[in-house]
């Protein structure tokens, strides 16, 4: 094995690639080679470092020094300076907002109330590379579990880890493992639900992308626990490059033997296929998705019966977010104690979040449980550009909660969230600033489920369509008091006889909005008016010119 | 990548894509997808040698084929344009720059250009909220879109 004095990562995430990491990445390889030092300096493609605002990024390691903003004309600088004298390109080193120019990643207020255990190797090795992932202690917990622990091990580890399913319900993943592993037949199934649909979500994608190995390492550890043969990662269309990085993972997995016949020796027998979506958010449930696997329709089934019992192909099955499989390995090699003294009694572990609207820092972070939204915004988030006020952070994605500036301190758990009527869901965090209408917002939700249901059940089917009519009809200034009454009945039933969670979270961010942005709907429907001059059909022309959104 | 919509369905091609899944578990959905990026769309001639292929119904499959937004049953131009309009995109301004795609285009949701070009279509969401507002061109992604920068890059594709 070659040894380079320098290694320099440039993340090669999608928010980077848009960016044009692709374009510095070739200059870098050619500009060192033109210098001579193509032997000496590695440059390694990653998987998504977290700052996507500030992308590209490039980190040097062994000084882990992180460059923002990289283009193509930087590199020769770059590389000058940097890789030849052993000076720091001052101009391009991260600078967290309004103080002076951070030296290393650690230093950095970004970095600092992190906690990367899904996102261990994101940012840090080539996604492309088994190698890499193995130098980081990949597969050691495969290993681990198939030659020191019997399946009943394993699933006691899991269940003593407290680890909650991160697709969003919360589920605790170790008894789902041990229903599986107690269903009865010889066939049973592991399945990775990677169709991430909830608008502000992105974390799957780029642990697909960043870190695929330890998605396959879960499911494999998965398979043991449960006595299952073959397993499906169902992915969104959508995520070209997940699917292309996994594919490759795998062909790496099974030339390795840690896929297919007799594993590590033990007489495990497993193997992956990739199943590509085709465009349904509801397919996200997890018995839509088994249709939808299975070549149909993506309509949920009535439960029970549950998956473990009765589920792919009618078979027991696993069903596991991409997070929560991410997180296996750790829990396998380091057990389950070292796992609670991260996050809370009822939640432990950590939560990756996504960062998106009106946040300083957008992007992917991971923290431990139960940190409150008031430091994910103010701390790492960098807070609200252009120092504007604070108006709602939406957690969990479209079907959460809208929470206002009087519940910033509400620690982030499934539990503690969950008491403000809100969910942790799938770690969206979608912050919005004062500008913003929140009627607006909540119209913008209703049309979202009015669009992605699928139709199977009527309080969902006319459910979404009457929510989304009200909405607009109070954003166009025709609505009636007697339109909030509807709309309060409507959420009732919708909550208690729609058959999945897609129909009924729908009415929760409306509901949360109407709660705690009250003053806001009454300005909308008694006085005709938006105070924020957002909705087109109340604000007066003035206002509407004035902001540039005149029709 | 460019797709031509082709006048005459090659049936012995469906036939071909269908043989290779046929023994797959839920074929289905994988030979849709496959049929699909051959023809540009999914022809009703395809549906039905699809459905004889898989034994399975003509009302099912057209059933699945009409059930997920990433397929086609009528042809579409040359150029996919998918636009999100979901929350993370709305605040950062979705709308003017969905506004500005109308106007450059001259067609609405679901609407052609009349040379054939572009297909304007909405979508839910794209997964890369972090650049918000977004919009995917075929299999290309564009992000921190202004009504400005969504012009010049439709540009690109004329």
């Amino acid at each position: 094995m070659s040894f380079y004095r320098a290694h320099v990562l440039v993340c090669a995430g999608t928010n980077c690639a848009l960016k044009g990491s692709q374009a510095v990445r070739e200059r870098l390889v050619s500009e060192l080679e033109g210098r001579g030092l193509g032997a000496e300096v590695k440059v390694v493609e990653t998987g998504c470092f977290g700052l996507c605002e500030e992308g590209p990024t490039v980190v040097v390691y062994p000084e882990g020094v992180l460059y923002c903003r990289v283009t193509p004309d930087d590199v020769p600088e770059l590389v000058e300076e940097h890789l030849l004298k052993g000076r720091r390109l001052e101009r391009l080193i991260y600078r967290q907002p309004v103080e002076k120019a951070v030296q290393t990643v650690p230093q950095m207020d970004f970095f600092r109330g992190q906690v990367r255990v899904v996102l261990r190797n994101c940012g840090v090795i080539d996604p492309e590379s088994i190698e890499e992932y193995i130098a980081q202690g990949g597969y050691q917990a495969l290993g681990k579990a198939l030659t020191e622990m019997t399946p009943a091990d394993v699933v006691a580890e899991l269940k003593a880890s407290g680890l909650r399913g991160r697709g969003g319900a919360g589920f605790p993943t170790g008894l789902k493992w041990e229903f599986a592993a107690r269903a009865k037949g010889d066939v049973k199934y592991v399945v990775c639900n990677a169709d991430e649909g909830e608008p502000g979500t992105f974390k799957d994608r780029l642990i697909l992308e960043g870190d695929p190995h330890s998605v396959i390492e879960g499911m494999t550890i998965a398979a043991y626990a449960v006595g299952a043969k073959k397993g499906y990662v169902y992915i969104r269309g959508e995520y070209a490059l997940s699917i292309e990085r996994l594919e490759t993972a795998l062909k790496q997995a099974r030339k390795m033997g840690l896929l297919g016949r007799d594993i590590f020796g033990s007489g495990l027998e497993f193997d992956i296929e990739v199943r590509v979506g085709a465009g349904a958010y509801v397919c996200g449930e997890e018995t839509a998705l088994f249709e939808s696997l299975e070549g149909g329709r993506g309509e949920p089934r009535l439960k029970p019966p549950y998956p473990t019992d009765v589920g792919l192909f009618g078979k027991p099955t696993v069903i596991n977010n991409v997070e929560t499989l991410a997180n296996v390995a750790p829990i396998i090699s380091h057990g389950a104690k070292w796992y609670r003294t991260l996050g809370t009694e009822g939640s432990p572990g950590t939560k990756v979040f996504t960062l998106t609207g009106d946040i300083v820092n957008e992007g992917l972070i991971e923290v431990p449980m139960g940190i409150t939204l008031r430091e994910v915004i103010y701390g790492i988030g960098g807070g609200i550009p252009e120092g504007r006020g604070f108006k709602m952070a939406q957690t969990g994605g479209t079907s959460g909660g809208c929470l206002p500036a009087e519940l910033l301190d509400v620690p982030m758990d499934y539990d503690e969230l969950a008491k403000v009527g809100s969910a942790l869901g799938s770690g969206a965090l979608l912050i919005m600033d004062d500008t913003h209408c929140i009627v607006d917002i909540a119209r913008v939700f209703s049309r979202f489920f009015e669009h992605e249901s699928c139709g199977k059940c009527v309080p969902c089917r006319e459910g979404t369509m009457r929510l989304h009519e009200i909405m607009t009809r109070i954003t166009t200034g025709e609505a009636t008091p007697k339109d909030i009454e509807n709309l309060e009945a409507l959420a009732r039933t919708m909550a208690a006889a729609c058959l999945c969670p897609l129909g009924q979270a729908a009415p929760v961010p409306v509901m949360t909005t109407f709660k705690y942005f009250r003053e806001e709907y009454d300005a909308h429907i008694k006085e005709k008016r938006c105070p924020t001059g957002t909705c087109r059909a109340l604000a007066s022309p003035a206002v509407s010119l004035a902001a540039g959104k005149g029709v | 990548m460019a797709r031509e919509v082709k006048k005459a369905v090659d049936t012995a091609l469906v036939d071909k894509i269908v043989a290779k899944h046929r023994t797959r578990e839920g074929a289905l959905l994988p030979v849709l997808r496959e049929v699909q990026d051959s023809l540009g769309y999914l022809p009703q001639e395809a549906l039905e040698r699809v459905a004889l292929g898989l034994g399975l119904s003509l009302s099912r499959v057209y059933g699945v084929a009409t059930f997920y937004s990433l397929f086609y049953t009528r042809p579409k131009g040359r150029y996919m344009v998918r636009v999100c309009e979901s929350a993370p995109c709305h605040v950062q301004g979705a709308q003017e720059v969905i506004d500005a795609l109308i106007r450059e285009l001259g067609v609405s949701f679901g609407e052609t250009t009349p040379d054939g070009r572009f297909t304007l279509e909405k979508v839910s969401c794209l997964g890369v909220c972090g650049v918000a507002p977004a919009v995917m061109i075929e299999d290309r992604v564009y992000g921190n879109l202004t009504p400005e920068s969504v012009v010049a890059v439709i540009q690109e594709y004329r």
